[in-house]
């Protein structure tokens, strides 16, 4: 399977998630055991079929360019692990 | 009085409400009481029981004052933690939104809360409602209110929706919002004892409700009885401009169903559900549901639905794929809970790595090496392709018949115990025969049918064609009554 350590670090970084090297094993054996289990799907033959993304009756809405909902700074900051003037703070990025 | 009032179905207290026999405040009492009795089941998350008796006691003031009543005022229910509910702590059963408040609350929510619920507070999920046992919440497991042999409460609830189903089940709330991605009503109810539906994909908002996999995601109603279902999800269903995904189709009076005649309606029993992974004691009760529809005039079809053994390897695919995508919003920045780093990466990855639980974590792996460069069209498109097919399968059984009958789930509650042990492969087995219709977008309701010869409730699934809820509500109405399903859990018998 090619769910490797190489590849466990490379999607642990992609989805910004790090472990210690004993649960990286432990995942990686786990999502192993999920790649042998879905090989199943290589016996069905889908030349002819296209994906199915969606199953929504609606086609895509379009909508005036408008603000409908506004004001909300406050109530939204609340929830802001940690802010000031107004604005989400987070570590530095730029030296 | 009449019987204990946390027994009634909701059409019952509606009655008596409406009678002035009860008062919404006594009703809601009842519940806040019993949920304080039954802490150890742990099926709330957060009780809200000033905020109840205060809407309780308006809706009082309300109903005497000859005021237009909602169509469920005064009627106490539980919603799941996986609902925004504004002002109270919405948690999706996660450390990392374990503090988050919503300054919104969901369509459904509001909906129900329009229609004069009375909401008593959220109950217990899986973690982002991931998981068929409530396992993996971060707030402990929830107790199935039906014991062991041996008179233990040992069994899980089912999940992910395991708190609204051991709530309904207990007597906790009347009626409760659970959600399906790819069974997390239907089970639950099934090894609760209770009755449960996740409508047609796009019949209601996904507005306001914490994303799992939005391609599957459907609100629905758990409660007692078919047409308490009924009664909650004509008030959840409905357009809504706030997701491009809802059906702009009007929602029928799904009371004009339950007409309970259900005389030359053609069932299609689908010859792949009779699988090795299903138990004999469910198949047992599944052939008594045939017997009872047929009993009642219904035409018994046999149907073959070829890609039904594929679903659940799709399913696990497409929903950690998009699972992936959703999750990438908690980063530590807006959602209250922050682990630090010397760099934004660093902080990044602490805070997520610190505030998922390891099958979260498992899921965001896979869908992010199935969505990898190098992986995608062999796993993803792949996966996508085979969905077409399954959906296919639907299409082509509805040409022949009205509606399937099918198990919920392969066997009855299972023992934490058991589920420790289990591989996640194994774990995962558990939603096969919920899958094929999630993938599809059908509608389902589950019901108890019968209890198993060890003691627990089994349920089965009405399948029904696209926004055809009319159908599953009166077919499964006809054999609720058939089967007469009378049996109580434990907790309840006392």
């Amino acid at each position: 399977m090619s769910f490797n350590e190489k590849t466990i670090k490379n999607i642990a970084h992609l989805a910004r998630l790090r472990f210690p090297e004993d649960q990286e094993a432990k995942f990686m054996q786990d999502i192993n055991g999920i790649l042998d289990w879905v090989e199943e799907l290589k016996e069905v033959d889908v030349s002819q079929v296209e994906p199915l993304v969606s199953v929504s009756p609606r086609e895509s809405a379009i909508r005036e360019d408008v603000v409908t909902v506004g004001g909300l700074q406050a109530e939204l900051m609340a929830n802001a692990p940690e802010s000031a003037h107004g604005f989400y703070v987070v570590p530095k990025m730029v030296e | 009085m009449v019987s204990k009032l946390t027994d009634l179905t909701i059409s019952e207290a509606l009655d008596l409400l409406n009678k002035k026999e009860i008062s919404s405040v006594e009703l809601t009492k009842a519940h806040l009481d019993e949920m304080e009795r039954a802490r150890f089941l742990n099926a709330y998350i957060t009780e809200t029981p000033e905020l109840a008796l205060k809407t309780a006691e308006e809706s009082d003031k309300k109903r005497a004052s000859g005021a237009t009543l909602g169509r469920l005022e005064g009627i106490p229910i539980a919603n799941k933690d996986l609902y925004c509910t504004k002002g109270v702590r919405t948690t999706a059963a996660s450390k990392i939104l374990s503090h988050f408040v919503p300054p919104y609350e969901s369509t459904v929510t509001q909906q129900l809360k329009d229609a004069g619920t009375v909401m008593l507070g959220k109950v217990n999920t899986d973690q982002f409602a991931m998981g068929g046992s409530t396992m993996t919440s971060y707030f402990g497991v929830t107790k199935n209110p039906w014991a062991d042999e041996t008179g233990a409460y040992n069994l899980v609830p089912g999940g992910s929706s395991g708190g609204s189903a051991a709530a309904v089940a207990a007597g906790l709330c009347m009626g409760a919002t659970g959600s399906d991605t790819g069974g997390s009503i239907r089970q639950p109810a099934s090894f609760c004892g209770i009755t449960g539906i996740k409508p047609t994909y796009g019949r209601c908002s996904r507005y306001g409700i914490v994303a799992f996999a939005s391609s599957l995601d459907q609100a629905g109603p758990m409660a007692r009885s078919v047409k308490d279902c009924a009664l909650l999800l004509r008030e959840m269903a409905g357009f809504d401009a706030k997701d491009s995904t809802v059906a702009d189709l009007p929602v029928p009076d799904y009371m004009q169903a339950l007409t309970g005649d259900i005389k030359g309606k053609k069932i299609g029993i689908p010859r792949e559900y009779r699988s090795k992974d299903l138990n004999p004691q469910v198949a047992t009760v599944w052939d008594k549901g045939i017997a009872y529809l047929k009993d009642a005039g219904a035409e018994i079809v046999e149907i073959s639905m070829p890609y039904t053994k594929y679903a659940l390897p799709v399913y696990y695919i497409v929903a950690c794929a998009e699972a992936s995508s959703n999750l990438s919003r908690y980063d530590g920045v807006r959602y209250t809970t922050r682990v630090d780093g010397k760099t934004l990466d660093e902080m990044y990855e602490n805070t997520r790595t610190d505030g998922f639980g390891s099958e979260v974590i498992r899921r965001i792996l896979l869908g992010t090496f199935v969505l990898s460069a190098g992986f995608y069209d062999a796993y993803y498109t792949r996966a996508q392709k085979v969905r077409r097919l399954i959906y296919n399968d639907f299409v082509e059984a509805f040409k022949s018949v009205d509606a399937i009958l099918a198990p919920a789930a392969p066997t009855t509650a299972l023992s934490y115990e058991a589920m420790k042990n289990m591989s996640p492969v194994d774990t995962y087995l558990g939603d096969v025969f919920t899958t094929p219709s999630s993938l599809a977008g059908v509608p389902s309701l589950a019901l108890p049918v019968g209890l198993a010869e060890n003691g627990l409730p089994v349920g089965l699934q009405v399948i029904g064609k696209h926004f055809d809820e009319n159908t599953v509500f009166q077919v499964a109405q006809a054999l609720e009554t058939a089967a007469a399903f009378d049996k109580k859990p434990h907790y309840v018998k006392g």
